[in-house]
């Protein structure tokens, strides 16, 4: 097979994908809370599966993750938004006011470069200053969660100030279907 | 006239401090100050513990071995080694021969003995001053189980040391920590327990949840944690006797972190983050019954009581960076006591009551430092690319403290409150967020 061929079958499966609607995953039987199942075998120990979809899907998690942008950045020990960020938002809560189904989680991140207990503090902040903007923008309140990570999961690993100003982030979690 | 009044008393003054030095030196000979930082370390002699059956033959170097290994990483003493000896002690009751031991320039000598029947066994310890050619206090033994052999090594070398420093000691006691394992975007870190010299080593959780900053009560007999177990930050109380866990300081729609305990063992103070913002609440572990302490537009964290459990001491931005504050353990007014450069995190309060540690981050460097409680006499004691999170031994000299290479994994190291005495202490694996336990009964 060549390589092009192997691509066009890529493609073609990712085009399969994206007819299906995003869905939360179905249990497989009944079971236990580990997920490996009580009297009625396994089941899906609480993990929801979804199609990400198409990128060119306008309302794919694809589409929010890659072209709008689940992420903005942040200064050193700051939470305020910049111009970037808020256009981000922007697109952000189009997406979500007209996706209602899901329900979001805002994860807000700090750099290794402070203490541990200080930066769980910083990534409420950040968090807190994503939703509010949200809301702002006509995102129902309700939809939205916000948790701190502080730098407990940086997104690069390198010490160097290229990484540290990728990990000060806020990550907006698109999140199953809402409840 | 005026020159002569006050250069009298000056006098005065120093020759009262001379004739005070003097003092407990001509009292007990062998003493070391800790809090001037000892430049040159004292030598001491450490032989092998006499078996006095044949069943303590397998303990009597090992504990030789754990006394001399603690002794020399307090930075204050240096082994003579085994093979200079000239004396040899065959006898625990035996008298000593202290020209064998002045003649290799032996300063304090440690003999013991140790006996085992079936899983029990005794061991007994006595210490010489040389120079002097006298014993210093009574000599004392330890019986106990063999599992806790190592247990008294420690107490021994808390006895050593307790007798030449003047200090409580803390070589038996415990530290609980989080063991890291996994790649750097997503850690595995799991709640573990260990010795203070990094042996018998424990795991505490699974590490299926996200946990971090673990802290021992004075007690010993529970530990505060941050866990994510809800998938946000909660706060699990642990019974360290029985394992059993449970969620405490609930705040409806708030991330909970950073708990201490009060040093009765009967209340906690901790942060909760809601809105933006992080404040601090104290509650009452018996009645659940939760107080908030700060109500200021900005982050308060990192808590931690005074010993008299008067105050509590925390880092705030209010300012518009991270400095200390001390506060009424109830809230009140806050009184900031950090001025220097840069920002400062996590002070922590000596259980001696005189001095806070803290994190200070300034010019890209980190520093595990130590201040009066007014803020007085700030002194730097270590500085690298991450130290962070100072905890205290239970006798106030020593540090324990999470360091990061600049790309590398984190570790535990120490230093005594001098500065000089910087150590790694071994873990199996990347260790941060240690925290000192009190020393054990």
């Amino acid at each position: 097979m060549t390589l092009t061929s192997k691509t066009l079958l890529v493609l073609a499966a990712l085009a399969l994908a994206a007819c299906n609607t995003p869905r939360a995953g179905g249990s497989f039987g009944g079971g236990g809370a580990d997920g490996f199942g009580g009297p009625g075998g396994f089941n899906d120990g609480g993990i929801s599966t979804g199609n990400l979809g198409d990128p060119n899907d306008p309302n794919s998690i694809a589409h929010f993750q890659q072209r709008i942008g689940d992420r903005v950045f942040f200064t050193v020990d700051s939470s305020s938004l910049n111009d970037e960020a808020r256009s981000t938002l922007n697109g952000q809560a189009r997406w979500l006011t007209s996706n209602p189904q899901y329900s979001i989680v805002i994860e807000g991140h700090a750099d290794e470069r402070g203490t541990r207990e200080y930066n769980v503090a910083l990534g409420e902040r950040r968090a807190n200053a994503v939703m509010q903007y949200l809301v702002s923008q006509g995102v129902s309140a309700n939809r939205l969660r916000t948790v701190s990570y502080g730098k407990e999961r940086p997104v690069e690993a390198c010490a160097a100030q290229r990484c540290w100003d990728v990990n000060r982030r806020s990550v907006t979690a698109v999140s199953g279907v809402s409840s | 006239m005026t020159r002569h009044f006050y250069i009298l008393p000056a006098l005065f003054l120093v020759w009262l401090a001379a004739f005070a030095a003097t003092l407990p030196a001509q009292a007990q000979p062998l003493r070391l100050q800790i809090t001037e930082g000892v430049i040159e370390p004292m030598p001491f002699a450490m032989p092998a513990f006499v078996p006095e059956n044949s069943a303590g033959n397998q303990y009597s170097e090992a504990l030789a071995r754990v006394v001399s290994a603690n002794l020399t990483n307090t930075g204050l003493f240096r082994e003579i080694p085994r093979s200079a000896h000239l004396g040899r002690i065959s006898s625990f009751d035996a008298s000593v021969n202290y020209s064998d031991w002045r003649a290799i320039n032996t300063q304090a000598l440690i003999t013991g003995a140790v006996s085992v029947s079936g899983n029990r066994m005794n061991v007994k310890f006595r210490l010489f001053d040389v120079l002097s050619g006298q014993q210093i206090g009574e000599g004392l033994q330890f019986g106990g189980s063999t599992d806790n052999w190592r247990r008294m090594a420690h107490k021994v070398s808390d006895a050593v040391y307790s007798r030449i420093t003047g200090e409580g000691g803390y070589f038996d006691s415990r530290v609980v920590f989080i063991s890291e394992s996994g790649s750097r975007g997503n850690r595995t870190k799991r709640l573990a327990i260990m010795d203070q010299d990094g042996e018998n080593m424990q795991y505490l959780t699974d590490g299926r949840a996200l946990v971090l900053g673990p802290r021992l009560s004075s007690s010993g007999d529970r530990i505060i944690y941050t866990t994510y177990e809800t998938g946000s930050p909660r706060i699990a109380l642990m019974n360290t006797q029985t394992g059993q866990r449970q969620l405490v300081g609930d705040i409806p729609g708030a991330m909970t972190f950073s708990p201490r305990f009060s040093p009765d063992g009967r209340s906690l103070v901790f942060s909760a983050a809601r809105g933006g913002n992080t404040d601090l609440y104290r509650m009452d572990i018996g009645s659940g019954q939760i107080q908030q302490l700060t109500s200021s537009p900005s982050i308060a964290t990192a808590p931690s009581f005074s010993p008299d459990g008067r105050f509590i001491t925390f880092e705030s931005d209010r300012s518009g960076t991270s400095q200390i504050y001390v506060m009424p353990a109830n809230g009140g007014e806050a009184r900031r006591i950090s001025f220097g450069q840069g920002r400062y995190s996590t002070p922590v309060w000596s259980p001696r009551g005189d001095l806070i540690a803290f994190t200070k981050s300034n010019a890209g460097r980190f520093h595990i430092g130590v201040m009066r409680t007014d803020g007085s006499e700030e002194r730097l004691l270590t500085a690298s690319f991450l130290d962070e999170g100072p905890t205290w031994s239970p006798n106030g000299r020593v540090v324990k403290f999470t360091r990061e290479a600049q790309g590398g994994d984190p570790a535990l190291f120490s230093v005594d409150i001098t500065g000089r005495n910087l150590r790694r202490v071994p873990t199996p694996g990347p260790a941060s967020d240690p925290a000192w336990g009190p020393l054990l009964p």
